[in-house]
């Protein structure tokens, strides 16, 4: 498995794409404290865009990157090595240099600009970690579409459907569940619906963590409650990690008993 | 200049109390005293309490003398006209549940001077009944109050009127300064901060002006209840920030002035209901979570030349009919256009999202702010207005800040 996400991860070392990605962060770290200087403001406006293009770019690249290397699989299939190992190994290449380009692209702007002298290190760090989080899961679900569809064109759309239903469509209907459902006491209801979106999930911590919270009021301080403590805290990362561990066993099973 | 000041009083004569004087308590050279007579009190630590002044006397204390009430009672009691109290520190007033112990405790008094007095570990600090004609002017009131129920405030007037109010600090209490029925009081370049409730509480009172004031993360800022003509200028509102704290209150209030002030990281920067013919002019709000927040019944508010900028919420709005004027504001969210280059946008500027409008009837939905799809909402919104009144808006934004 190692070998193989050696492999793709020089793979994708070489590919345009994520340097292309790379610079992108790059850019706007550095637009944006260039415009602002105060460094937790950057980050609420950063986290507006990562909570938006991570996923997206996570599913996109990934559905692109595994129908690109089809006939590479193939051949890895002739070879006598496991086939978990060869999804795995290339789901986590991919994975990790898109987390990477992530990670060095507004890393390298926000330590210029003086990150670790300022109090907002540590919701730099959780901004970060979500991204994080985001791309392992996002690029796991896109091999799960991927997998399942042979045809590029339906397997594209499927991966921006699933964006789309996750970033905007998601919010719709709990918003209007809200607003149905408004005589009733929604605070529990609100925290389920967060939990169960892993993009609602990251924003939710990261605006917490940003004290956005006295602005909401008595659901804000359910909401602190929840995930201001430790136990909460832990609750949301586990929930972060099963997004990532249930994709990645469905696309594991798939690969085991697909016929390429 | 002595020698004048000596004639005039010529029959009034100083008396020195001190641990090694004729009059060892404060209580003994008062009642050595007689009307306009100086008392001068000495160094050092005085444990007294209900010290009662009931004649025309000024009290001056010597390099801050400190009077301790031991947590006994209430320490000063003034009931006479022309008393002066300059220049001491009064220390632990005892608390209570069914009396108000102050520090200093004026009742009918009229012409009195309270002046750098330094008051800590309080009940309430200056409690002032039914007195006119006064100064408080440069004290400090440092509290150190842990909940509502037992805790007093740092300035309180009742049923008083024509009192200065200037350059005081204060800190820790319940409300920093609290007005009740007084009339034409000047509140001037005070501090009030950390206070547990309002920095500065106005009931029943009309005729009031209070300038150059900074209320700075109290539980509230000022709240304004129950009153007219009240005037406002150049305060600042600062990190009023919690889940239920604002900048500035007003409740059922006519006629009222807010010019020149500067709001900054408030939950609500003012948050309005049932205010009429009140005038916004010139303030800064920003950073805040929202700007201004109306709860209804308001009328004939005019709001001109303030500047709007980067709040979470300009405006939130409960009603669909509007009757207040929106005019030559700066909204850092506009993004319309300004062909003639008159510094006037040429498109209309609508401060109420749709966001804060649902937010107004479902609280929880807060939880969505910054998502992707509430932004597409907004923007559709802003492009034909369905749900927000549709004549409030402010035909003539400014394109840059004043």
């Amino acid at each position: 498995m190692l070998k193989v996400l050696k492999y793709s991860f020089y793979d994708l070392g070489r590919s345009r794409w994520s340097y292309i990605y790379f610079c992108f962060y790059l850019a706007l770290g550095f637009v944006l404290l260039f415009l602002n200087n105060d460094l937790s403001k950057a980050i609420i406006t950063l986290m507006n865009v990562i909570i938006v293009l991570v996923p997206l770019i996570g599913t996109i690249f990934g559905v692109m990157y595994y129908y690109n290397s089809v006939e590479f699989t193939e051949l890895l299939l002739a070879q006598p090595i496991k086939r978990r190992n060869i999804f795995l190994g290339q789901y986590l290449g991919i994975s990790i240099s898109l987390s990477l380009s992530l990670l060095l692209g507004i890393g390298i702007p926000f330590m210029i600009y003086g990150l670790l002298k300022s109090a907002a290190i540590f919701d730099f760090f959780l901004l970060l970690l979500t991204g994080a989080f985001l791309t392992f899961i996002f690029v796991a679900l896109a091999f799960n579409i991927s997998l399942r569809n042979e045809n590029k064109i339906k397997g594209f759309g499927y991966a921006v459907l699933l964006w789309l239903f996750l970033a905007v469509i998601y919010d719709g209907i709990f918003l209007m569940s809200l607003m149905v459902f408004e005589d009733y006491p929604l605070d529990k209801f609100s925290l389920i619906g967060t939990l169960l979106n892993p993009i609602d999930l990251s924003r939710t911590l990261i605006l917490l963590k940003l004290d956005i919270s006295a602005l909401m009021g008595y659901t804000g301080a359910v909401f602190k409650n929840f995930f201001g403590t430790s136990s909460g805290m832990i609750i949301s990362i586990v929930s972060l990690f099963l997004w990532i561990i249930f994709p990645v066993f469905a696309f594991v099973l798939k690969a085991r008993t697909k016929d390429f | 200049m002595a020698f004048l000041f000596v004639f005039q009083n010529a029959e009034a004569k100083t008396i020195d109390v001190c641990k090694e004087c004729n009059s060892t308590t404060i209580q003994k050279g008062i009642d050595k005293s007689s009307a306009g007579d100086t008392i001068r009190i000495a160094s050092g630590i005085y444990y007294e309490h209900n010290i009662l002044i009931d004649k025309p006397i000024t009290v001056v204390g010597i390099d801050m003398p400190t009077v301790d009430g031991e947590e006994q009672g209430g320490i000063f009691s003034i009931s006479a006209d022309g008393v002066s109290l300059i220049g001491l520190k009064v220390i632990n007033v005892g608390v209570s549940f069914t009396s108000d112990f102050a520090a200093v405790y004026l009742s009918r008094c009229s012409d009195f001077t309270l002046k750098n007095l330094v008051l800590e570990d309080l009940f309430f600090g200056f409690l002032i009944e039914k007195s006119s004609n006064g100064l408080v002017e440069g004290n400090k009131i440092i509290g150190e109050a842990k909940d509502e129920y037992n805790s007093g405030n740092g300035i309180h007037l009742w049923y008083s009127n024509n009192i200065k109010i200037y350059n005081n600090h204060i800190e820790g209490v319940r409300d920093g300064i609290y007005l009740e029925f007084a009339d034409t009081i000047d509140v001037k370049r005070n501090v009030s901060k950390n206070n547990l409730r309002y920095g500065l509480h106005f009931m029943f009172s009309n005729n009031d002006e209070y300038s150059e004031n900074i209320f700075q993360n109290n539980g509230a800022g000022v709240a304004v209840m129950f009153s007219k003509h009240i005037r406002m200028y150049k305060n600042e509102f600062r990190d009023n920030w919690g889940t239920a704290s604002f900048g500035l209150l007003l409740k059922e209030i006519n006629d009222l002035e807010v010019i020149d002030n500067t709001f900054s990281n408030n939950t609500i920067a003012i948050s309005v209901e049932g205010a009429n013919r009140v005038n916004y002019r010139s303030n800064t709000f920003s950073s805040n979570g929202w700007a201004i927040k109306v709860r209804g019944a308001c009328y004939s508010n005019r709001f001109q030349a303030n500047e709007f900028l980067n709040n979470s919420f300009d405006l939130s709005y409960n009603s669909r009919i509007n009757d207040n004027l929106f005019e030559g504001n700066y909204w850092s969210q506009y993004s319309g256009y300004d062909l003639d280059r008159d510094g006037v946008g040429d498109v209309p500027y609508r401060p109420v999202k749709l966001f804060s409008y649902i937010v107004n009837r479902t609280p929880e939905a807060i939880v969505l702010l910054r998502s992707l799809f509430i932004d597409i909402i907004d923007f559709s919104e802003k492009v034909s207005p369905v749900f927000t009144p549709d004549e409030l808006k402010d035909e003539k934004p400014l394109m840059k800040p004043l």
